[in-house]
């Protein structure tokens, strides 16, 4: 579904991702963990195609695209989905508006008409109630004036309406009591399905134990530099990152 | 001063009712003594007079109605009186004059009414001096009085429509409107200014006063939505008495120039005012707010919003002047100017002005100028909203952000789907244009 090969990206001149490869298959749930600074909020935006994120070599493929080409829009359009880490308030513009907006997008690409107001609301109302944010946040501005914990529900619940193929979550977990974190895992769970997959961008075990992933990857210095199954995560949060980064080094 | 109004001055003069020709001649020596503002007069030295007519004719006597304007007016829910080029149109007007409120043509004026108009006339304005006021004073052949009775509480909007249609010849409109909120009174009112998009040449002169008597609420919605070569001078001067309250809304579509002064001034203590407005020039349009917010009195607090967005070659001007006197202490007053050009030739000058002589007042300011919010736009496109989507969404937030302060709902609704429409269909809004 997505394969990273070679990766190399800047920001403002500085070199960040140098040589990362990753492939991702339907169905799998990968977890990308890595201390600060080592590049895994800037794989996340790379792949969304952020302004001021520059590509300088390497490849990447989603769905048999080659996904650096495209516009974001055509990205999200094609089923990739990142969840920001610090989503943005738009005051003026309805959450509702913005949702709907999204799925119209999704169903023009597929040669649909746009979603009739009765079925989107509803869709909508459900999925607020899956992911426990109050209906009313659907009349406000996007995010405006949400707590950390209601942005990230925010996130998830666009997540949702959407469904893509490939769901990012640029640690989703930070900031995010217990109860909120199994909102959010519960979420994903529901989701995770044989042609779905995850990457899930993330600083600290926590999350691991309430959405298991197939795939622990340890990101340093711009580049995975292990690889394993869930075990890694519980010996990574047993023995910290240093010990990688020297044997790398 | 150049004759370009002589024959409008004439011909209102020999119009005007008899009570009122004193008036209309104090005006006229005021209006001869004047001279027209230049570009190093301060008060206009962004907005030129040169889209001014060499002479207007006063405003045609032929009936017209809306179907020649080509124009489909909306309903509030309340009373809806039309003028069309300045005259009266009973056709499209309501006589269900609300209980409790009088509302009234000069010229159908009775003895008692026209002593009451003679009374307060005017009585907004005060000192001020400024040229074009004097201008609507000397035509003033047609102009109308809202009396609301104290203590009388109107729940639906009064709505006065004013239509600039074609006329051929370049033609002026005088407009006055008198209101006298009576004590704890309770009212909204909206003014409408519009016209068919022609190239017919008009010059309005449009002067409103509001005399909010003492703990009476007035909501006064300006909606100026005339365009093309419809040049507009215009004022709102609000006097507000003792825990009076003004909400007022402004809007202003672009056109070959449009200057609108509003005066809040604050004459009895805890008096409270919200001036908030929207302007939307684009093409070659120029809009110029003045606004000028007075407080004479201690413990009374005024906020204003004014946010545009200039597109094309347009040109915008906002001048916000807050003027706390010395004895007015307590104040409190905000004023927030936001601008967004949609692209690289606009151009706004955005000037705060502040002038406080109390010592014991919290007065908060800000202008800016931007464009798009760069990861605002990101966010919208990386949920697969295309970019020119993604602009109208945002360049059209910018602004809602305003109109969400209007308090009437069947107005506000109308307002979105007007502009929701314009920033969708017009793509200089929203900077889709390069």
């Amino acid at each position: 579904m997505l394969t990273i090969e070679n990766l190399h990206a800047s920001v403002d001149g500085t070199d960040i991702l140098k040589g990362l490869n990753l492939s991702v298959k339907p169905g799998e749930v990968h977890a990308i963990m890595g201390p600060n600074g080592s590049g895994k909020s800037t794989l996340g935006h790379v792949l969304a195609g952020r302004p001021g994120y520059t590509v300088t070599a390497g490849s990447a493929t989603f769905l048999g695209q080659n996904l650096l080409e495209l516009d974001t829009e055509q990205r999200a359009r094609l089923g990739l989905f990142l969840a920001f880490q610090y989503p943005v308030e738009i005051p003026g513009v309805s959450n509702m508006e913005f949702l709907k907006a999204a799925v119209d997008a999704q169903r023009e690409q597929r040669g649909e008409k746009p979603i009739d107001a009765v079925t989107f609301m509803k869709t909508a109302r459900e999925n607020c109630k899956a992911v426990d944010l109050d209906p009313a946040f659907l009349k406000r501005g996007v995010n405006e004036g949400f707590s950390g914990g209601e942005k990230k529900r925010n996130e998830l619940l666009q997540m949702m309406m959407l469904q893509p193929r490939l769901g990012i979550l640029d640690e989703t977990d930070s900031g995010l009591d217990i109860d909120a974190l199994q909102v959010v895992a519960r979420g994903v769970n529901a989701m995770r399905s044989p042609d779905r997959a995850f990457v899930m961008v993330t600083h600290y075990q926590r999350l691991l134990d309430f959405i298991e992933p197939d795939f622990v990857h340890v990101l340093a210095g711009g580049r995975i530099v292990r690889s394993g199954d869930k075990s890694l995560a519980l010996e990574l949060e047993a023995r910290g990152y240093a010990w990688l980064e020297e044997e790398v080094a | 001063m150049s004759d370009f109004m002589r024959e409008p001055l004439d011909s209102a003069a020999s119009s005007a009712p008899p009570w009122l020709q004193d008036f209309l001649q104090a005006g006229r020596v005021r209006w001869e003594a004047s001279k027209l503002p230049t570009r190093k007069t301060e008060q206009w030295k962004y907005t030129g007079l040169q889209a001014l007519q060499s002479a207007y004719a006063p405003a045609g006597d032929s009936p017209m109605v809306l179907a020649d304007a080509g124009l489909d007016l909306p309903r509030f829910g309340g009373l809806r009186l039309v003028f069309i080029n300045g005259r009266y149109c009973a056709e499209h007007s309501d006589t269900d004059i609300p209980e409790h409120v009088s509302l009234v043509r000069f010229a159908d004026a009775n003895p008692e009414q026209a002593a009451r108009i003679r009374s307060h006339l005017g009585g907004a304005v005060g000192t001020d001096q400024q040229l074009f006021t004097a201008l609507n004073d000397a035509a003033l052949a047609e102009g109308v009085f809202l009396d609301i009775a104290p203590h009388a509480v109107i729940d639906q909007p009064l709505h006065i429509v004013w239509v600039s249609g074609n006329q051929g010849e370049a033609f002026s409109i005088n407009q006055r409107l008198l209101v006298l909120s009576g004590e704890s009174s309770s009212a909204s009112l909206i003014e409408h200014f519009v016209g068919a998009r022609s190239e017919q040449q008009s010059f309005t002169n449009g002067v409103t006063e509001l005399l909010i008597q003492d703990r009476a609420t007035l909501c006064h919605y300006r909606l100026h939505l005339e365009e093309a070569a419809a040049l507009h001078i215009g004022r709102v001067h609000a006097r507000l008495g003792e825990q009076a309250i003004l909400n007022s809304f402004h809007l202003a579509f672009g056109s070959v120039l449009k200057r609108l002064d509003v005066i809040v001034d604050h004459l009895g203590q805890r008096a409270h005012s919200e001036l908030n407005g929207v302007y939307l020039p684009r093409g070659e349009e120029h809009v110029d707010y003045h606004t000028c917010v007075e407080h004479r009195v201690p413990n009374c607090t005024s906020s204003e919003i004014f946010r545009g967005i200039i597109g094309d070659d347009a040109t915008a001007v906002f001048n916000g002047r807050i003027h706390i006197h010395r004895d007015a202490q307590k104040t409190r007053a905000e004023l927030s100017n936001r601008n967004l050009l949609t692209s690289t030739r606009a151009e706004v000058n955005s000037k705060p002005e502040l002038e406080i002589y109390a010592d014991d007042v919290q007065c908060a300011h800000g202008a800016t100028v931007a464009q798009l919010d760069e990861m605002s736009l990101h966010y919208l496109r990386s949920r697969g909203i295309s970019r020119e989507r993604a602009q109208v969404m945002l360049s059209f937030g910018f602004i809602n952000q305003v109109i969400d302060t209007v308090r009437n709902e069947s107005l506000r609704e109308y307002l979105q789907t007007l502009l929701n429409d314009r920033f969708s269909s017009d793509p200089a809004l929203s900077g889709n244009v390069s």
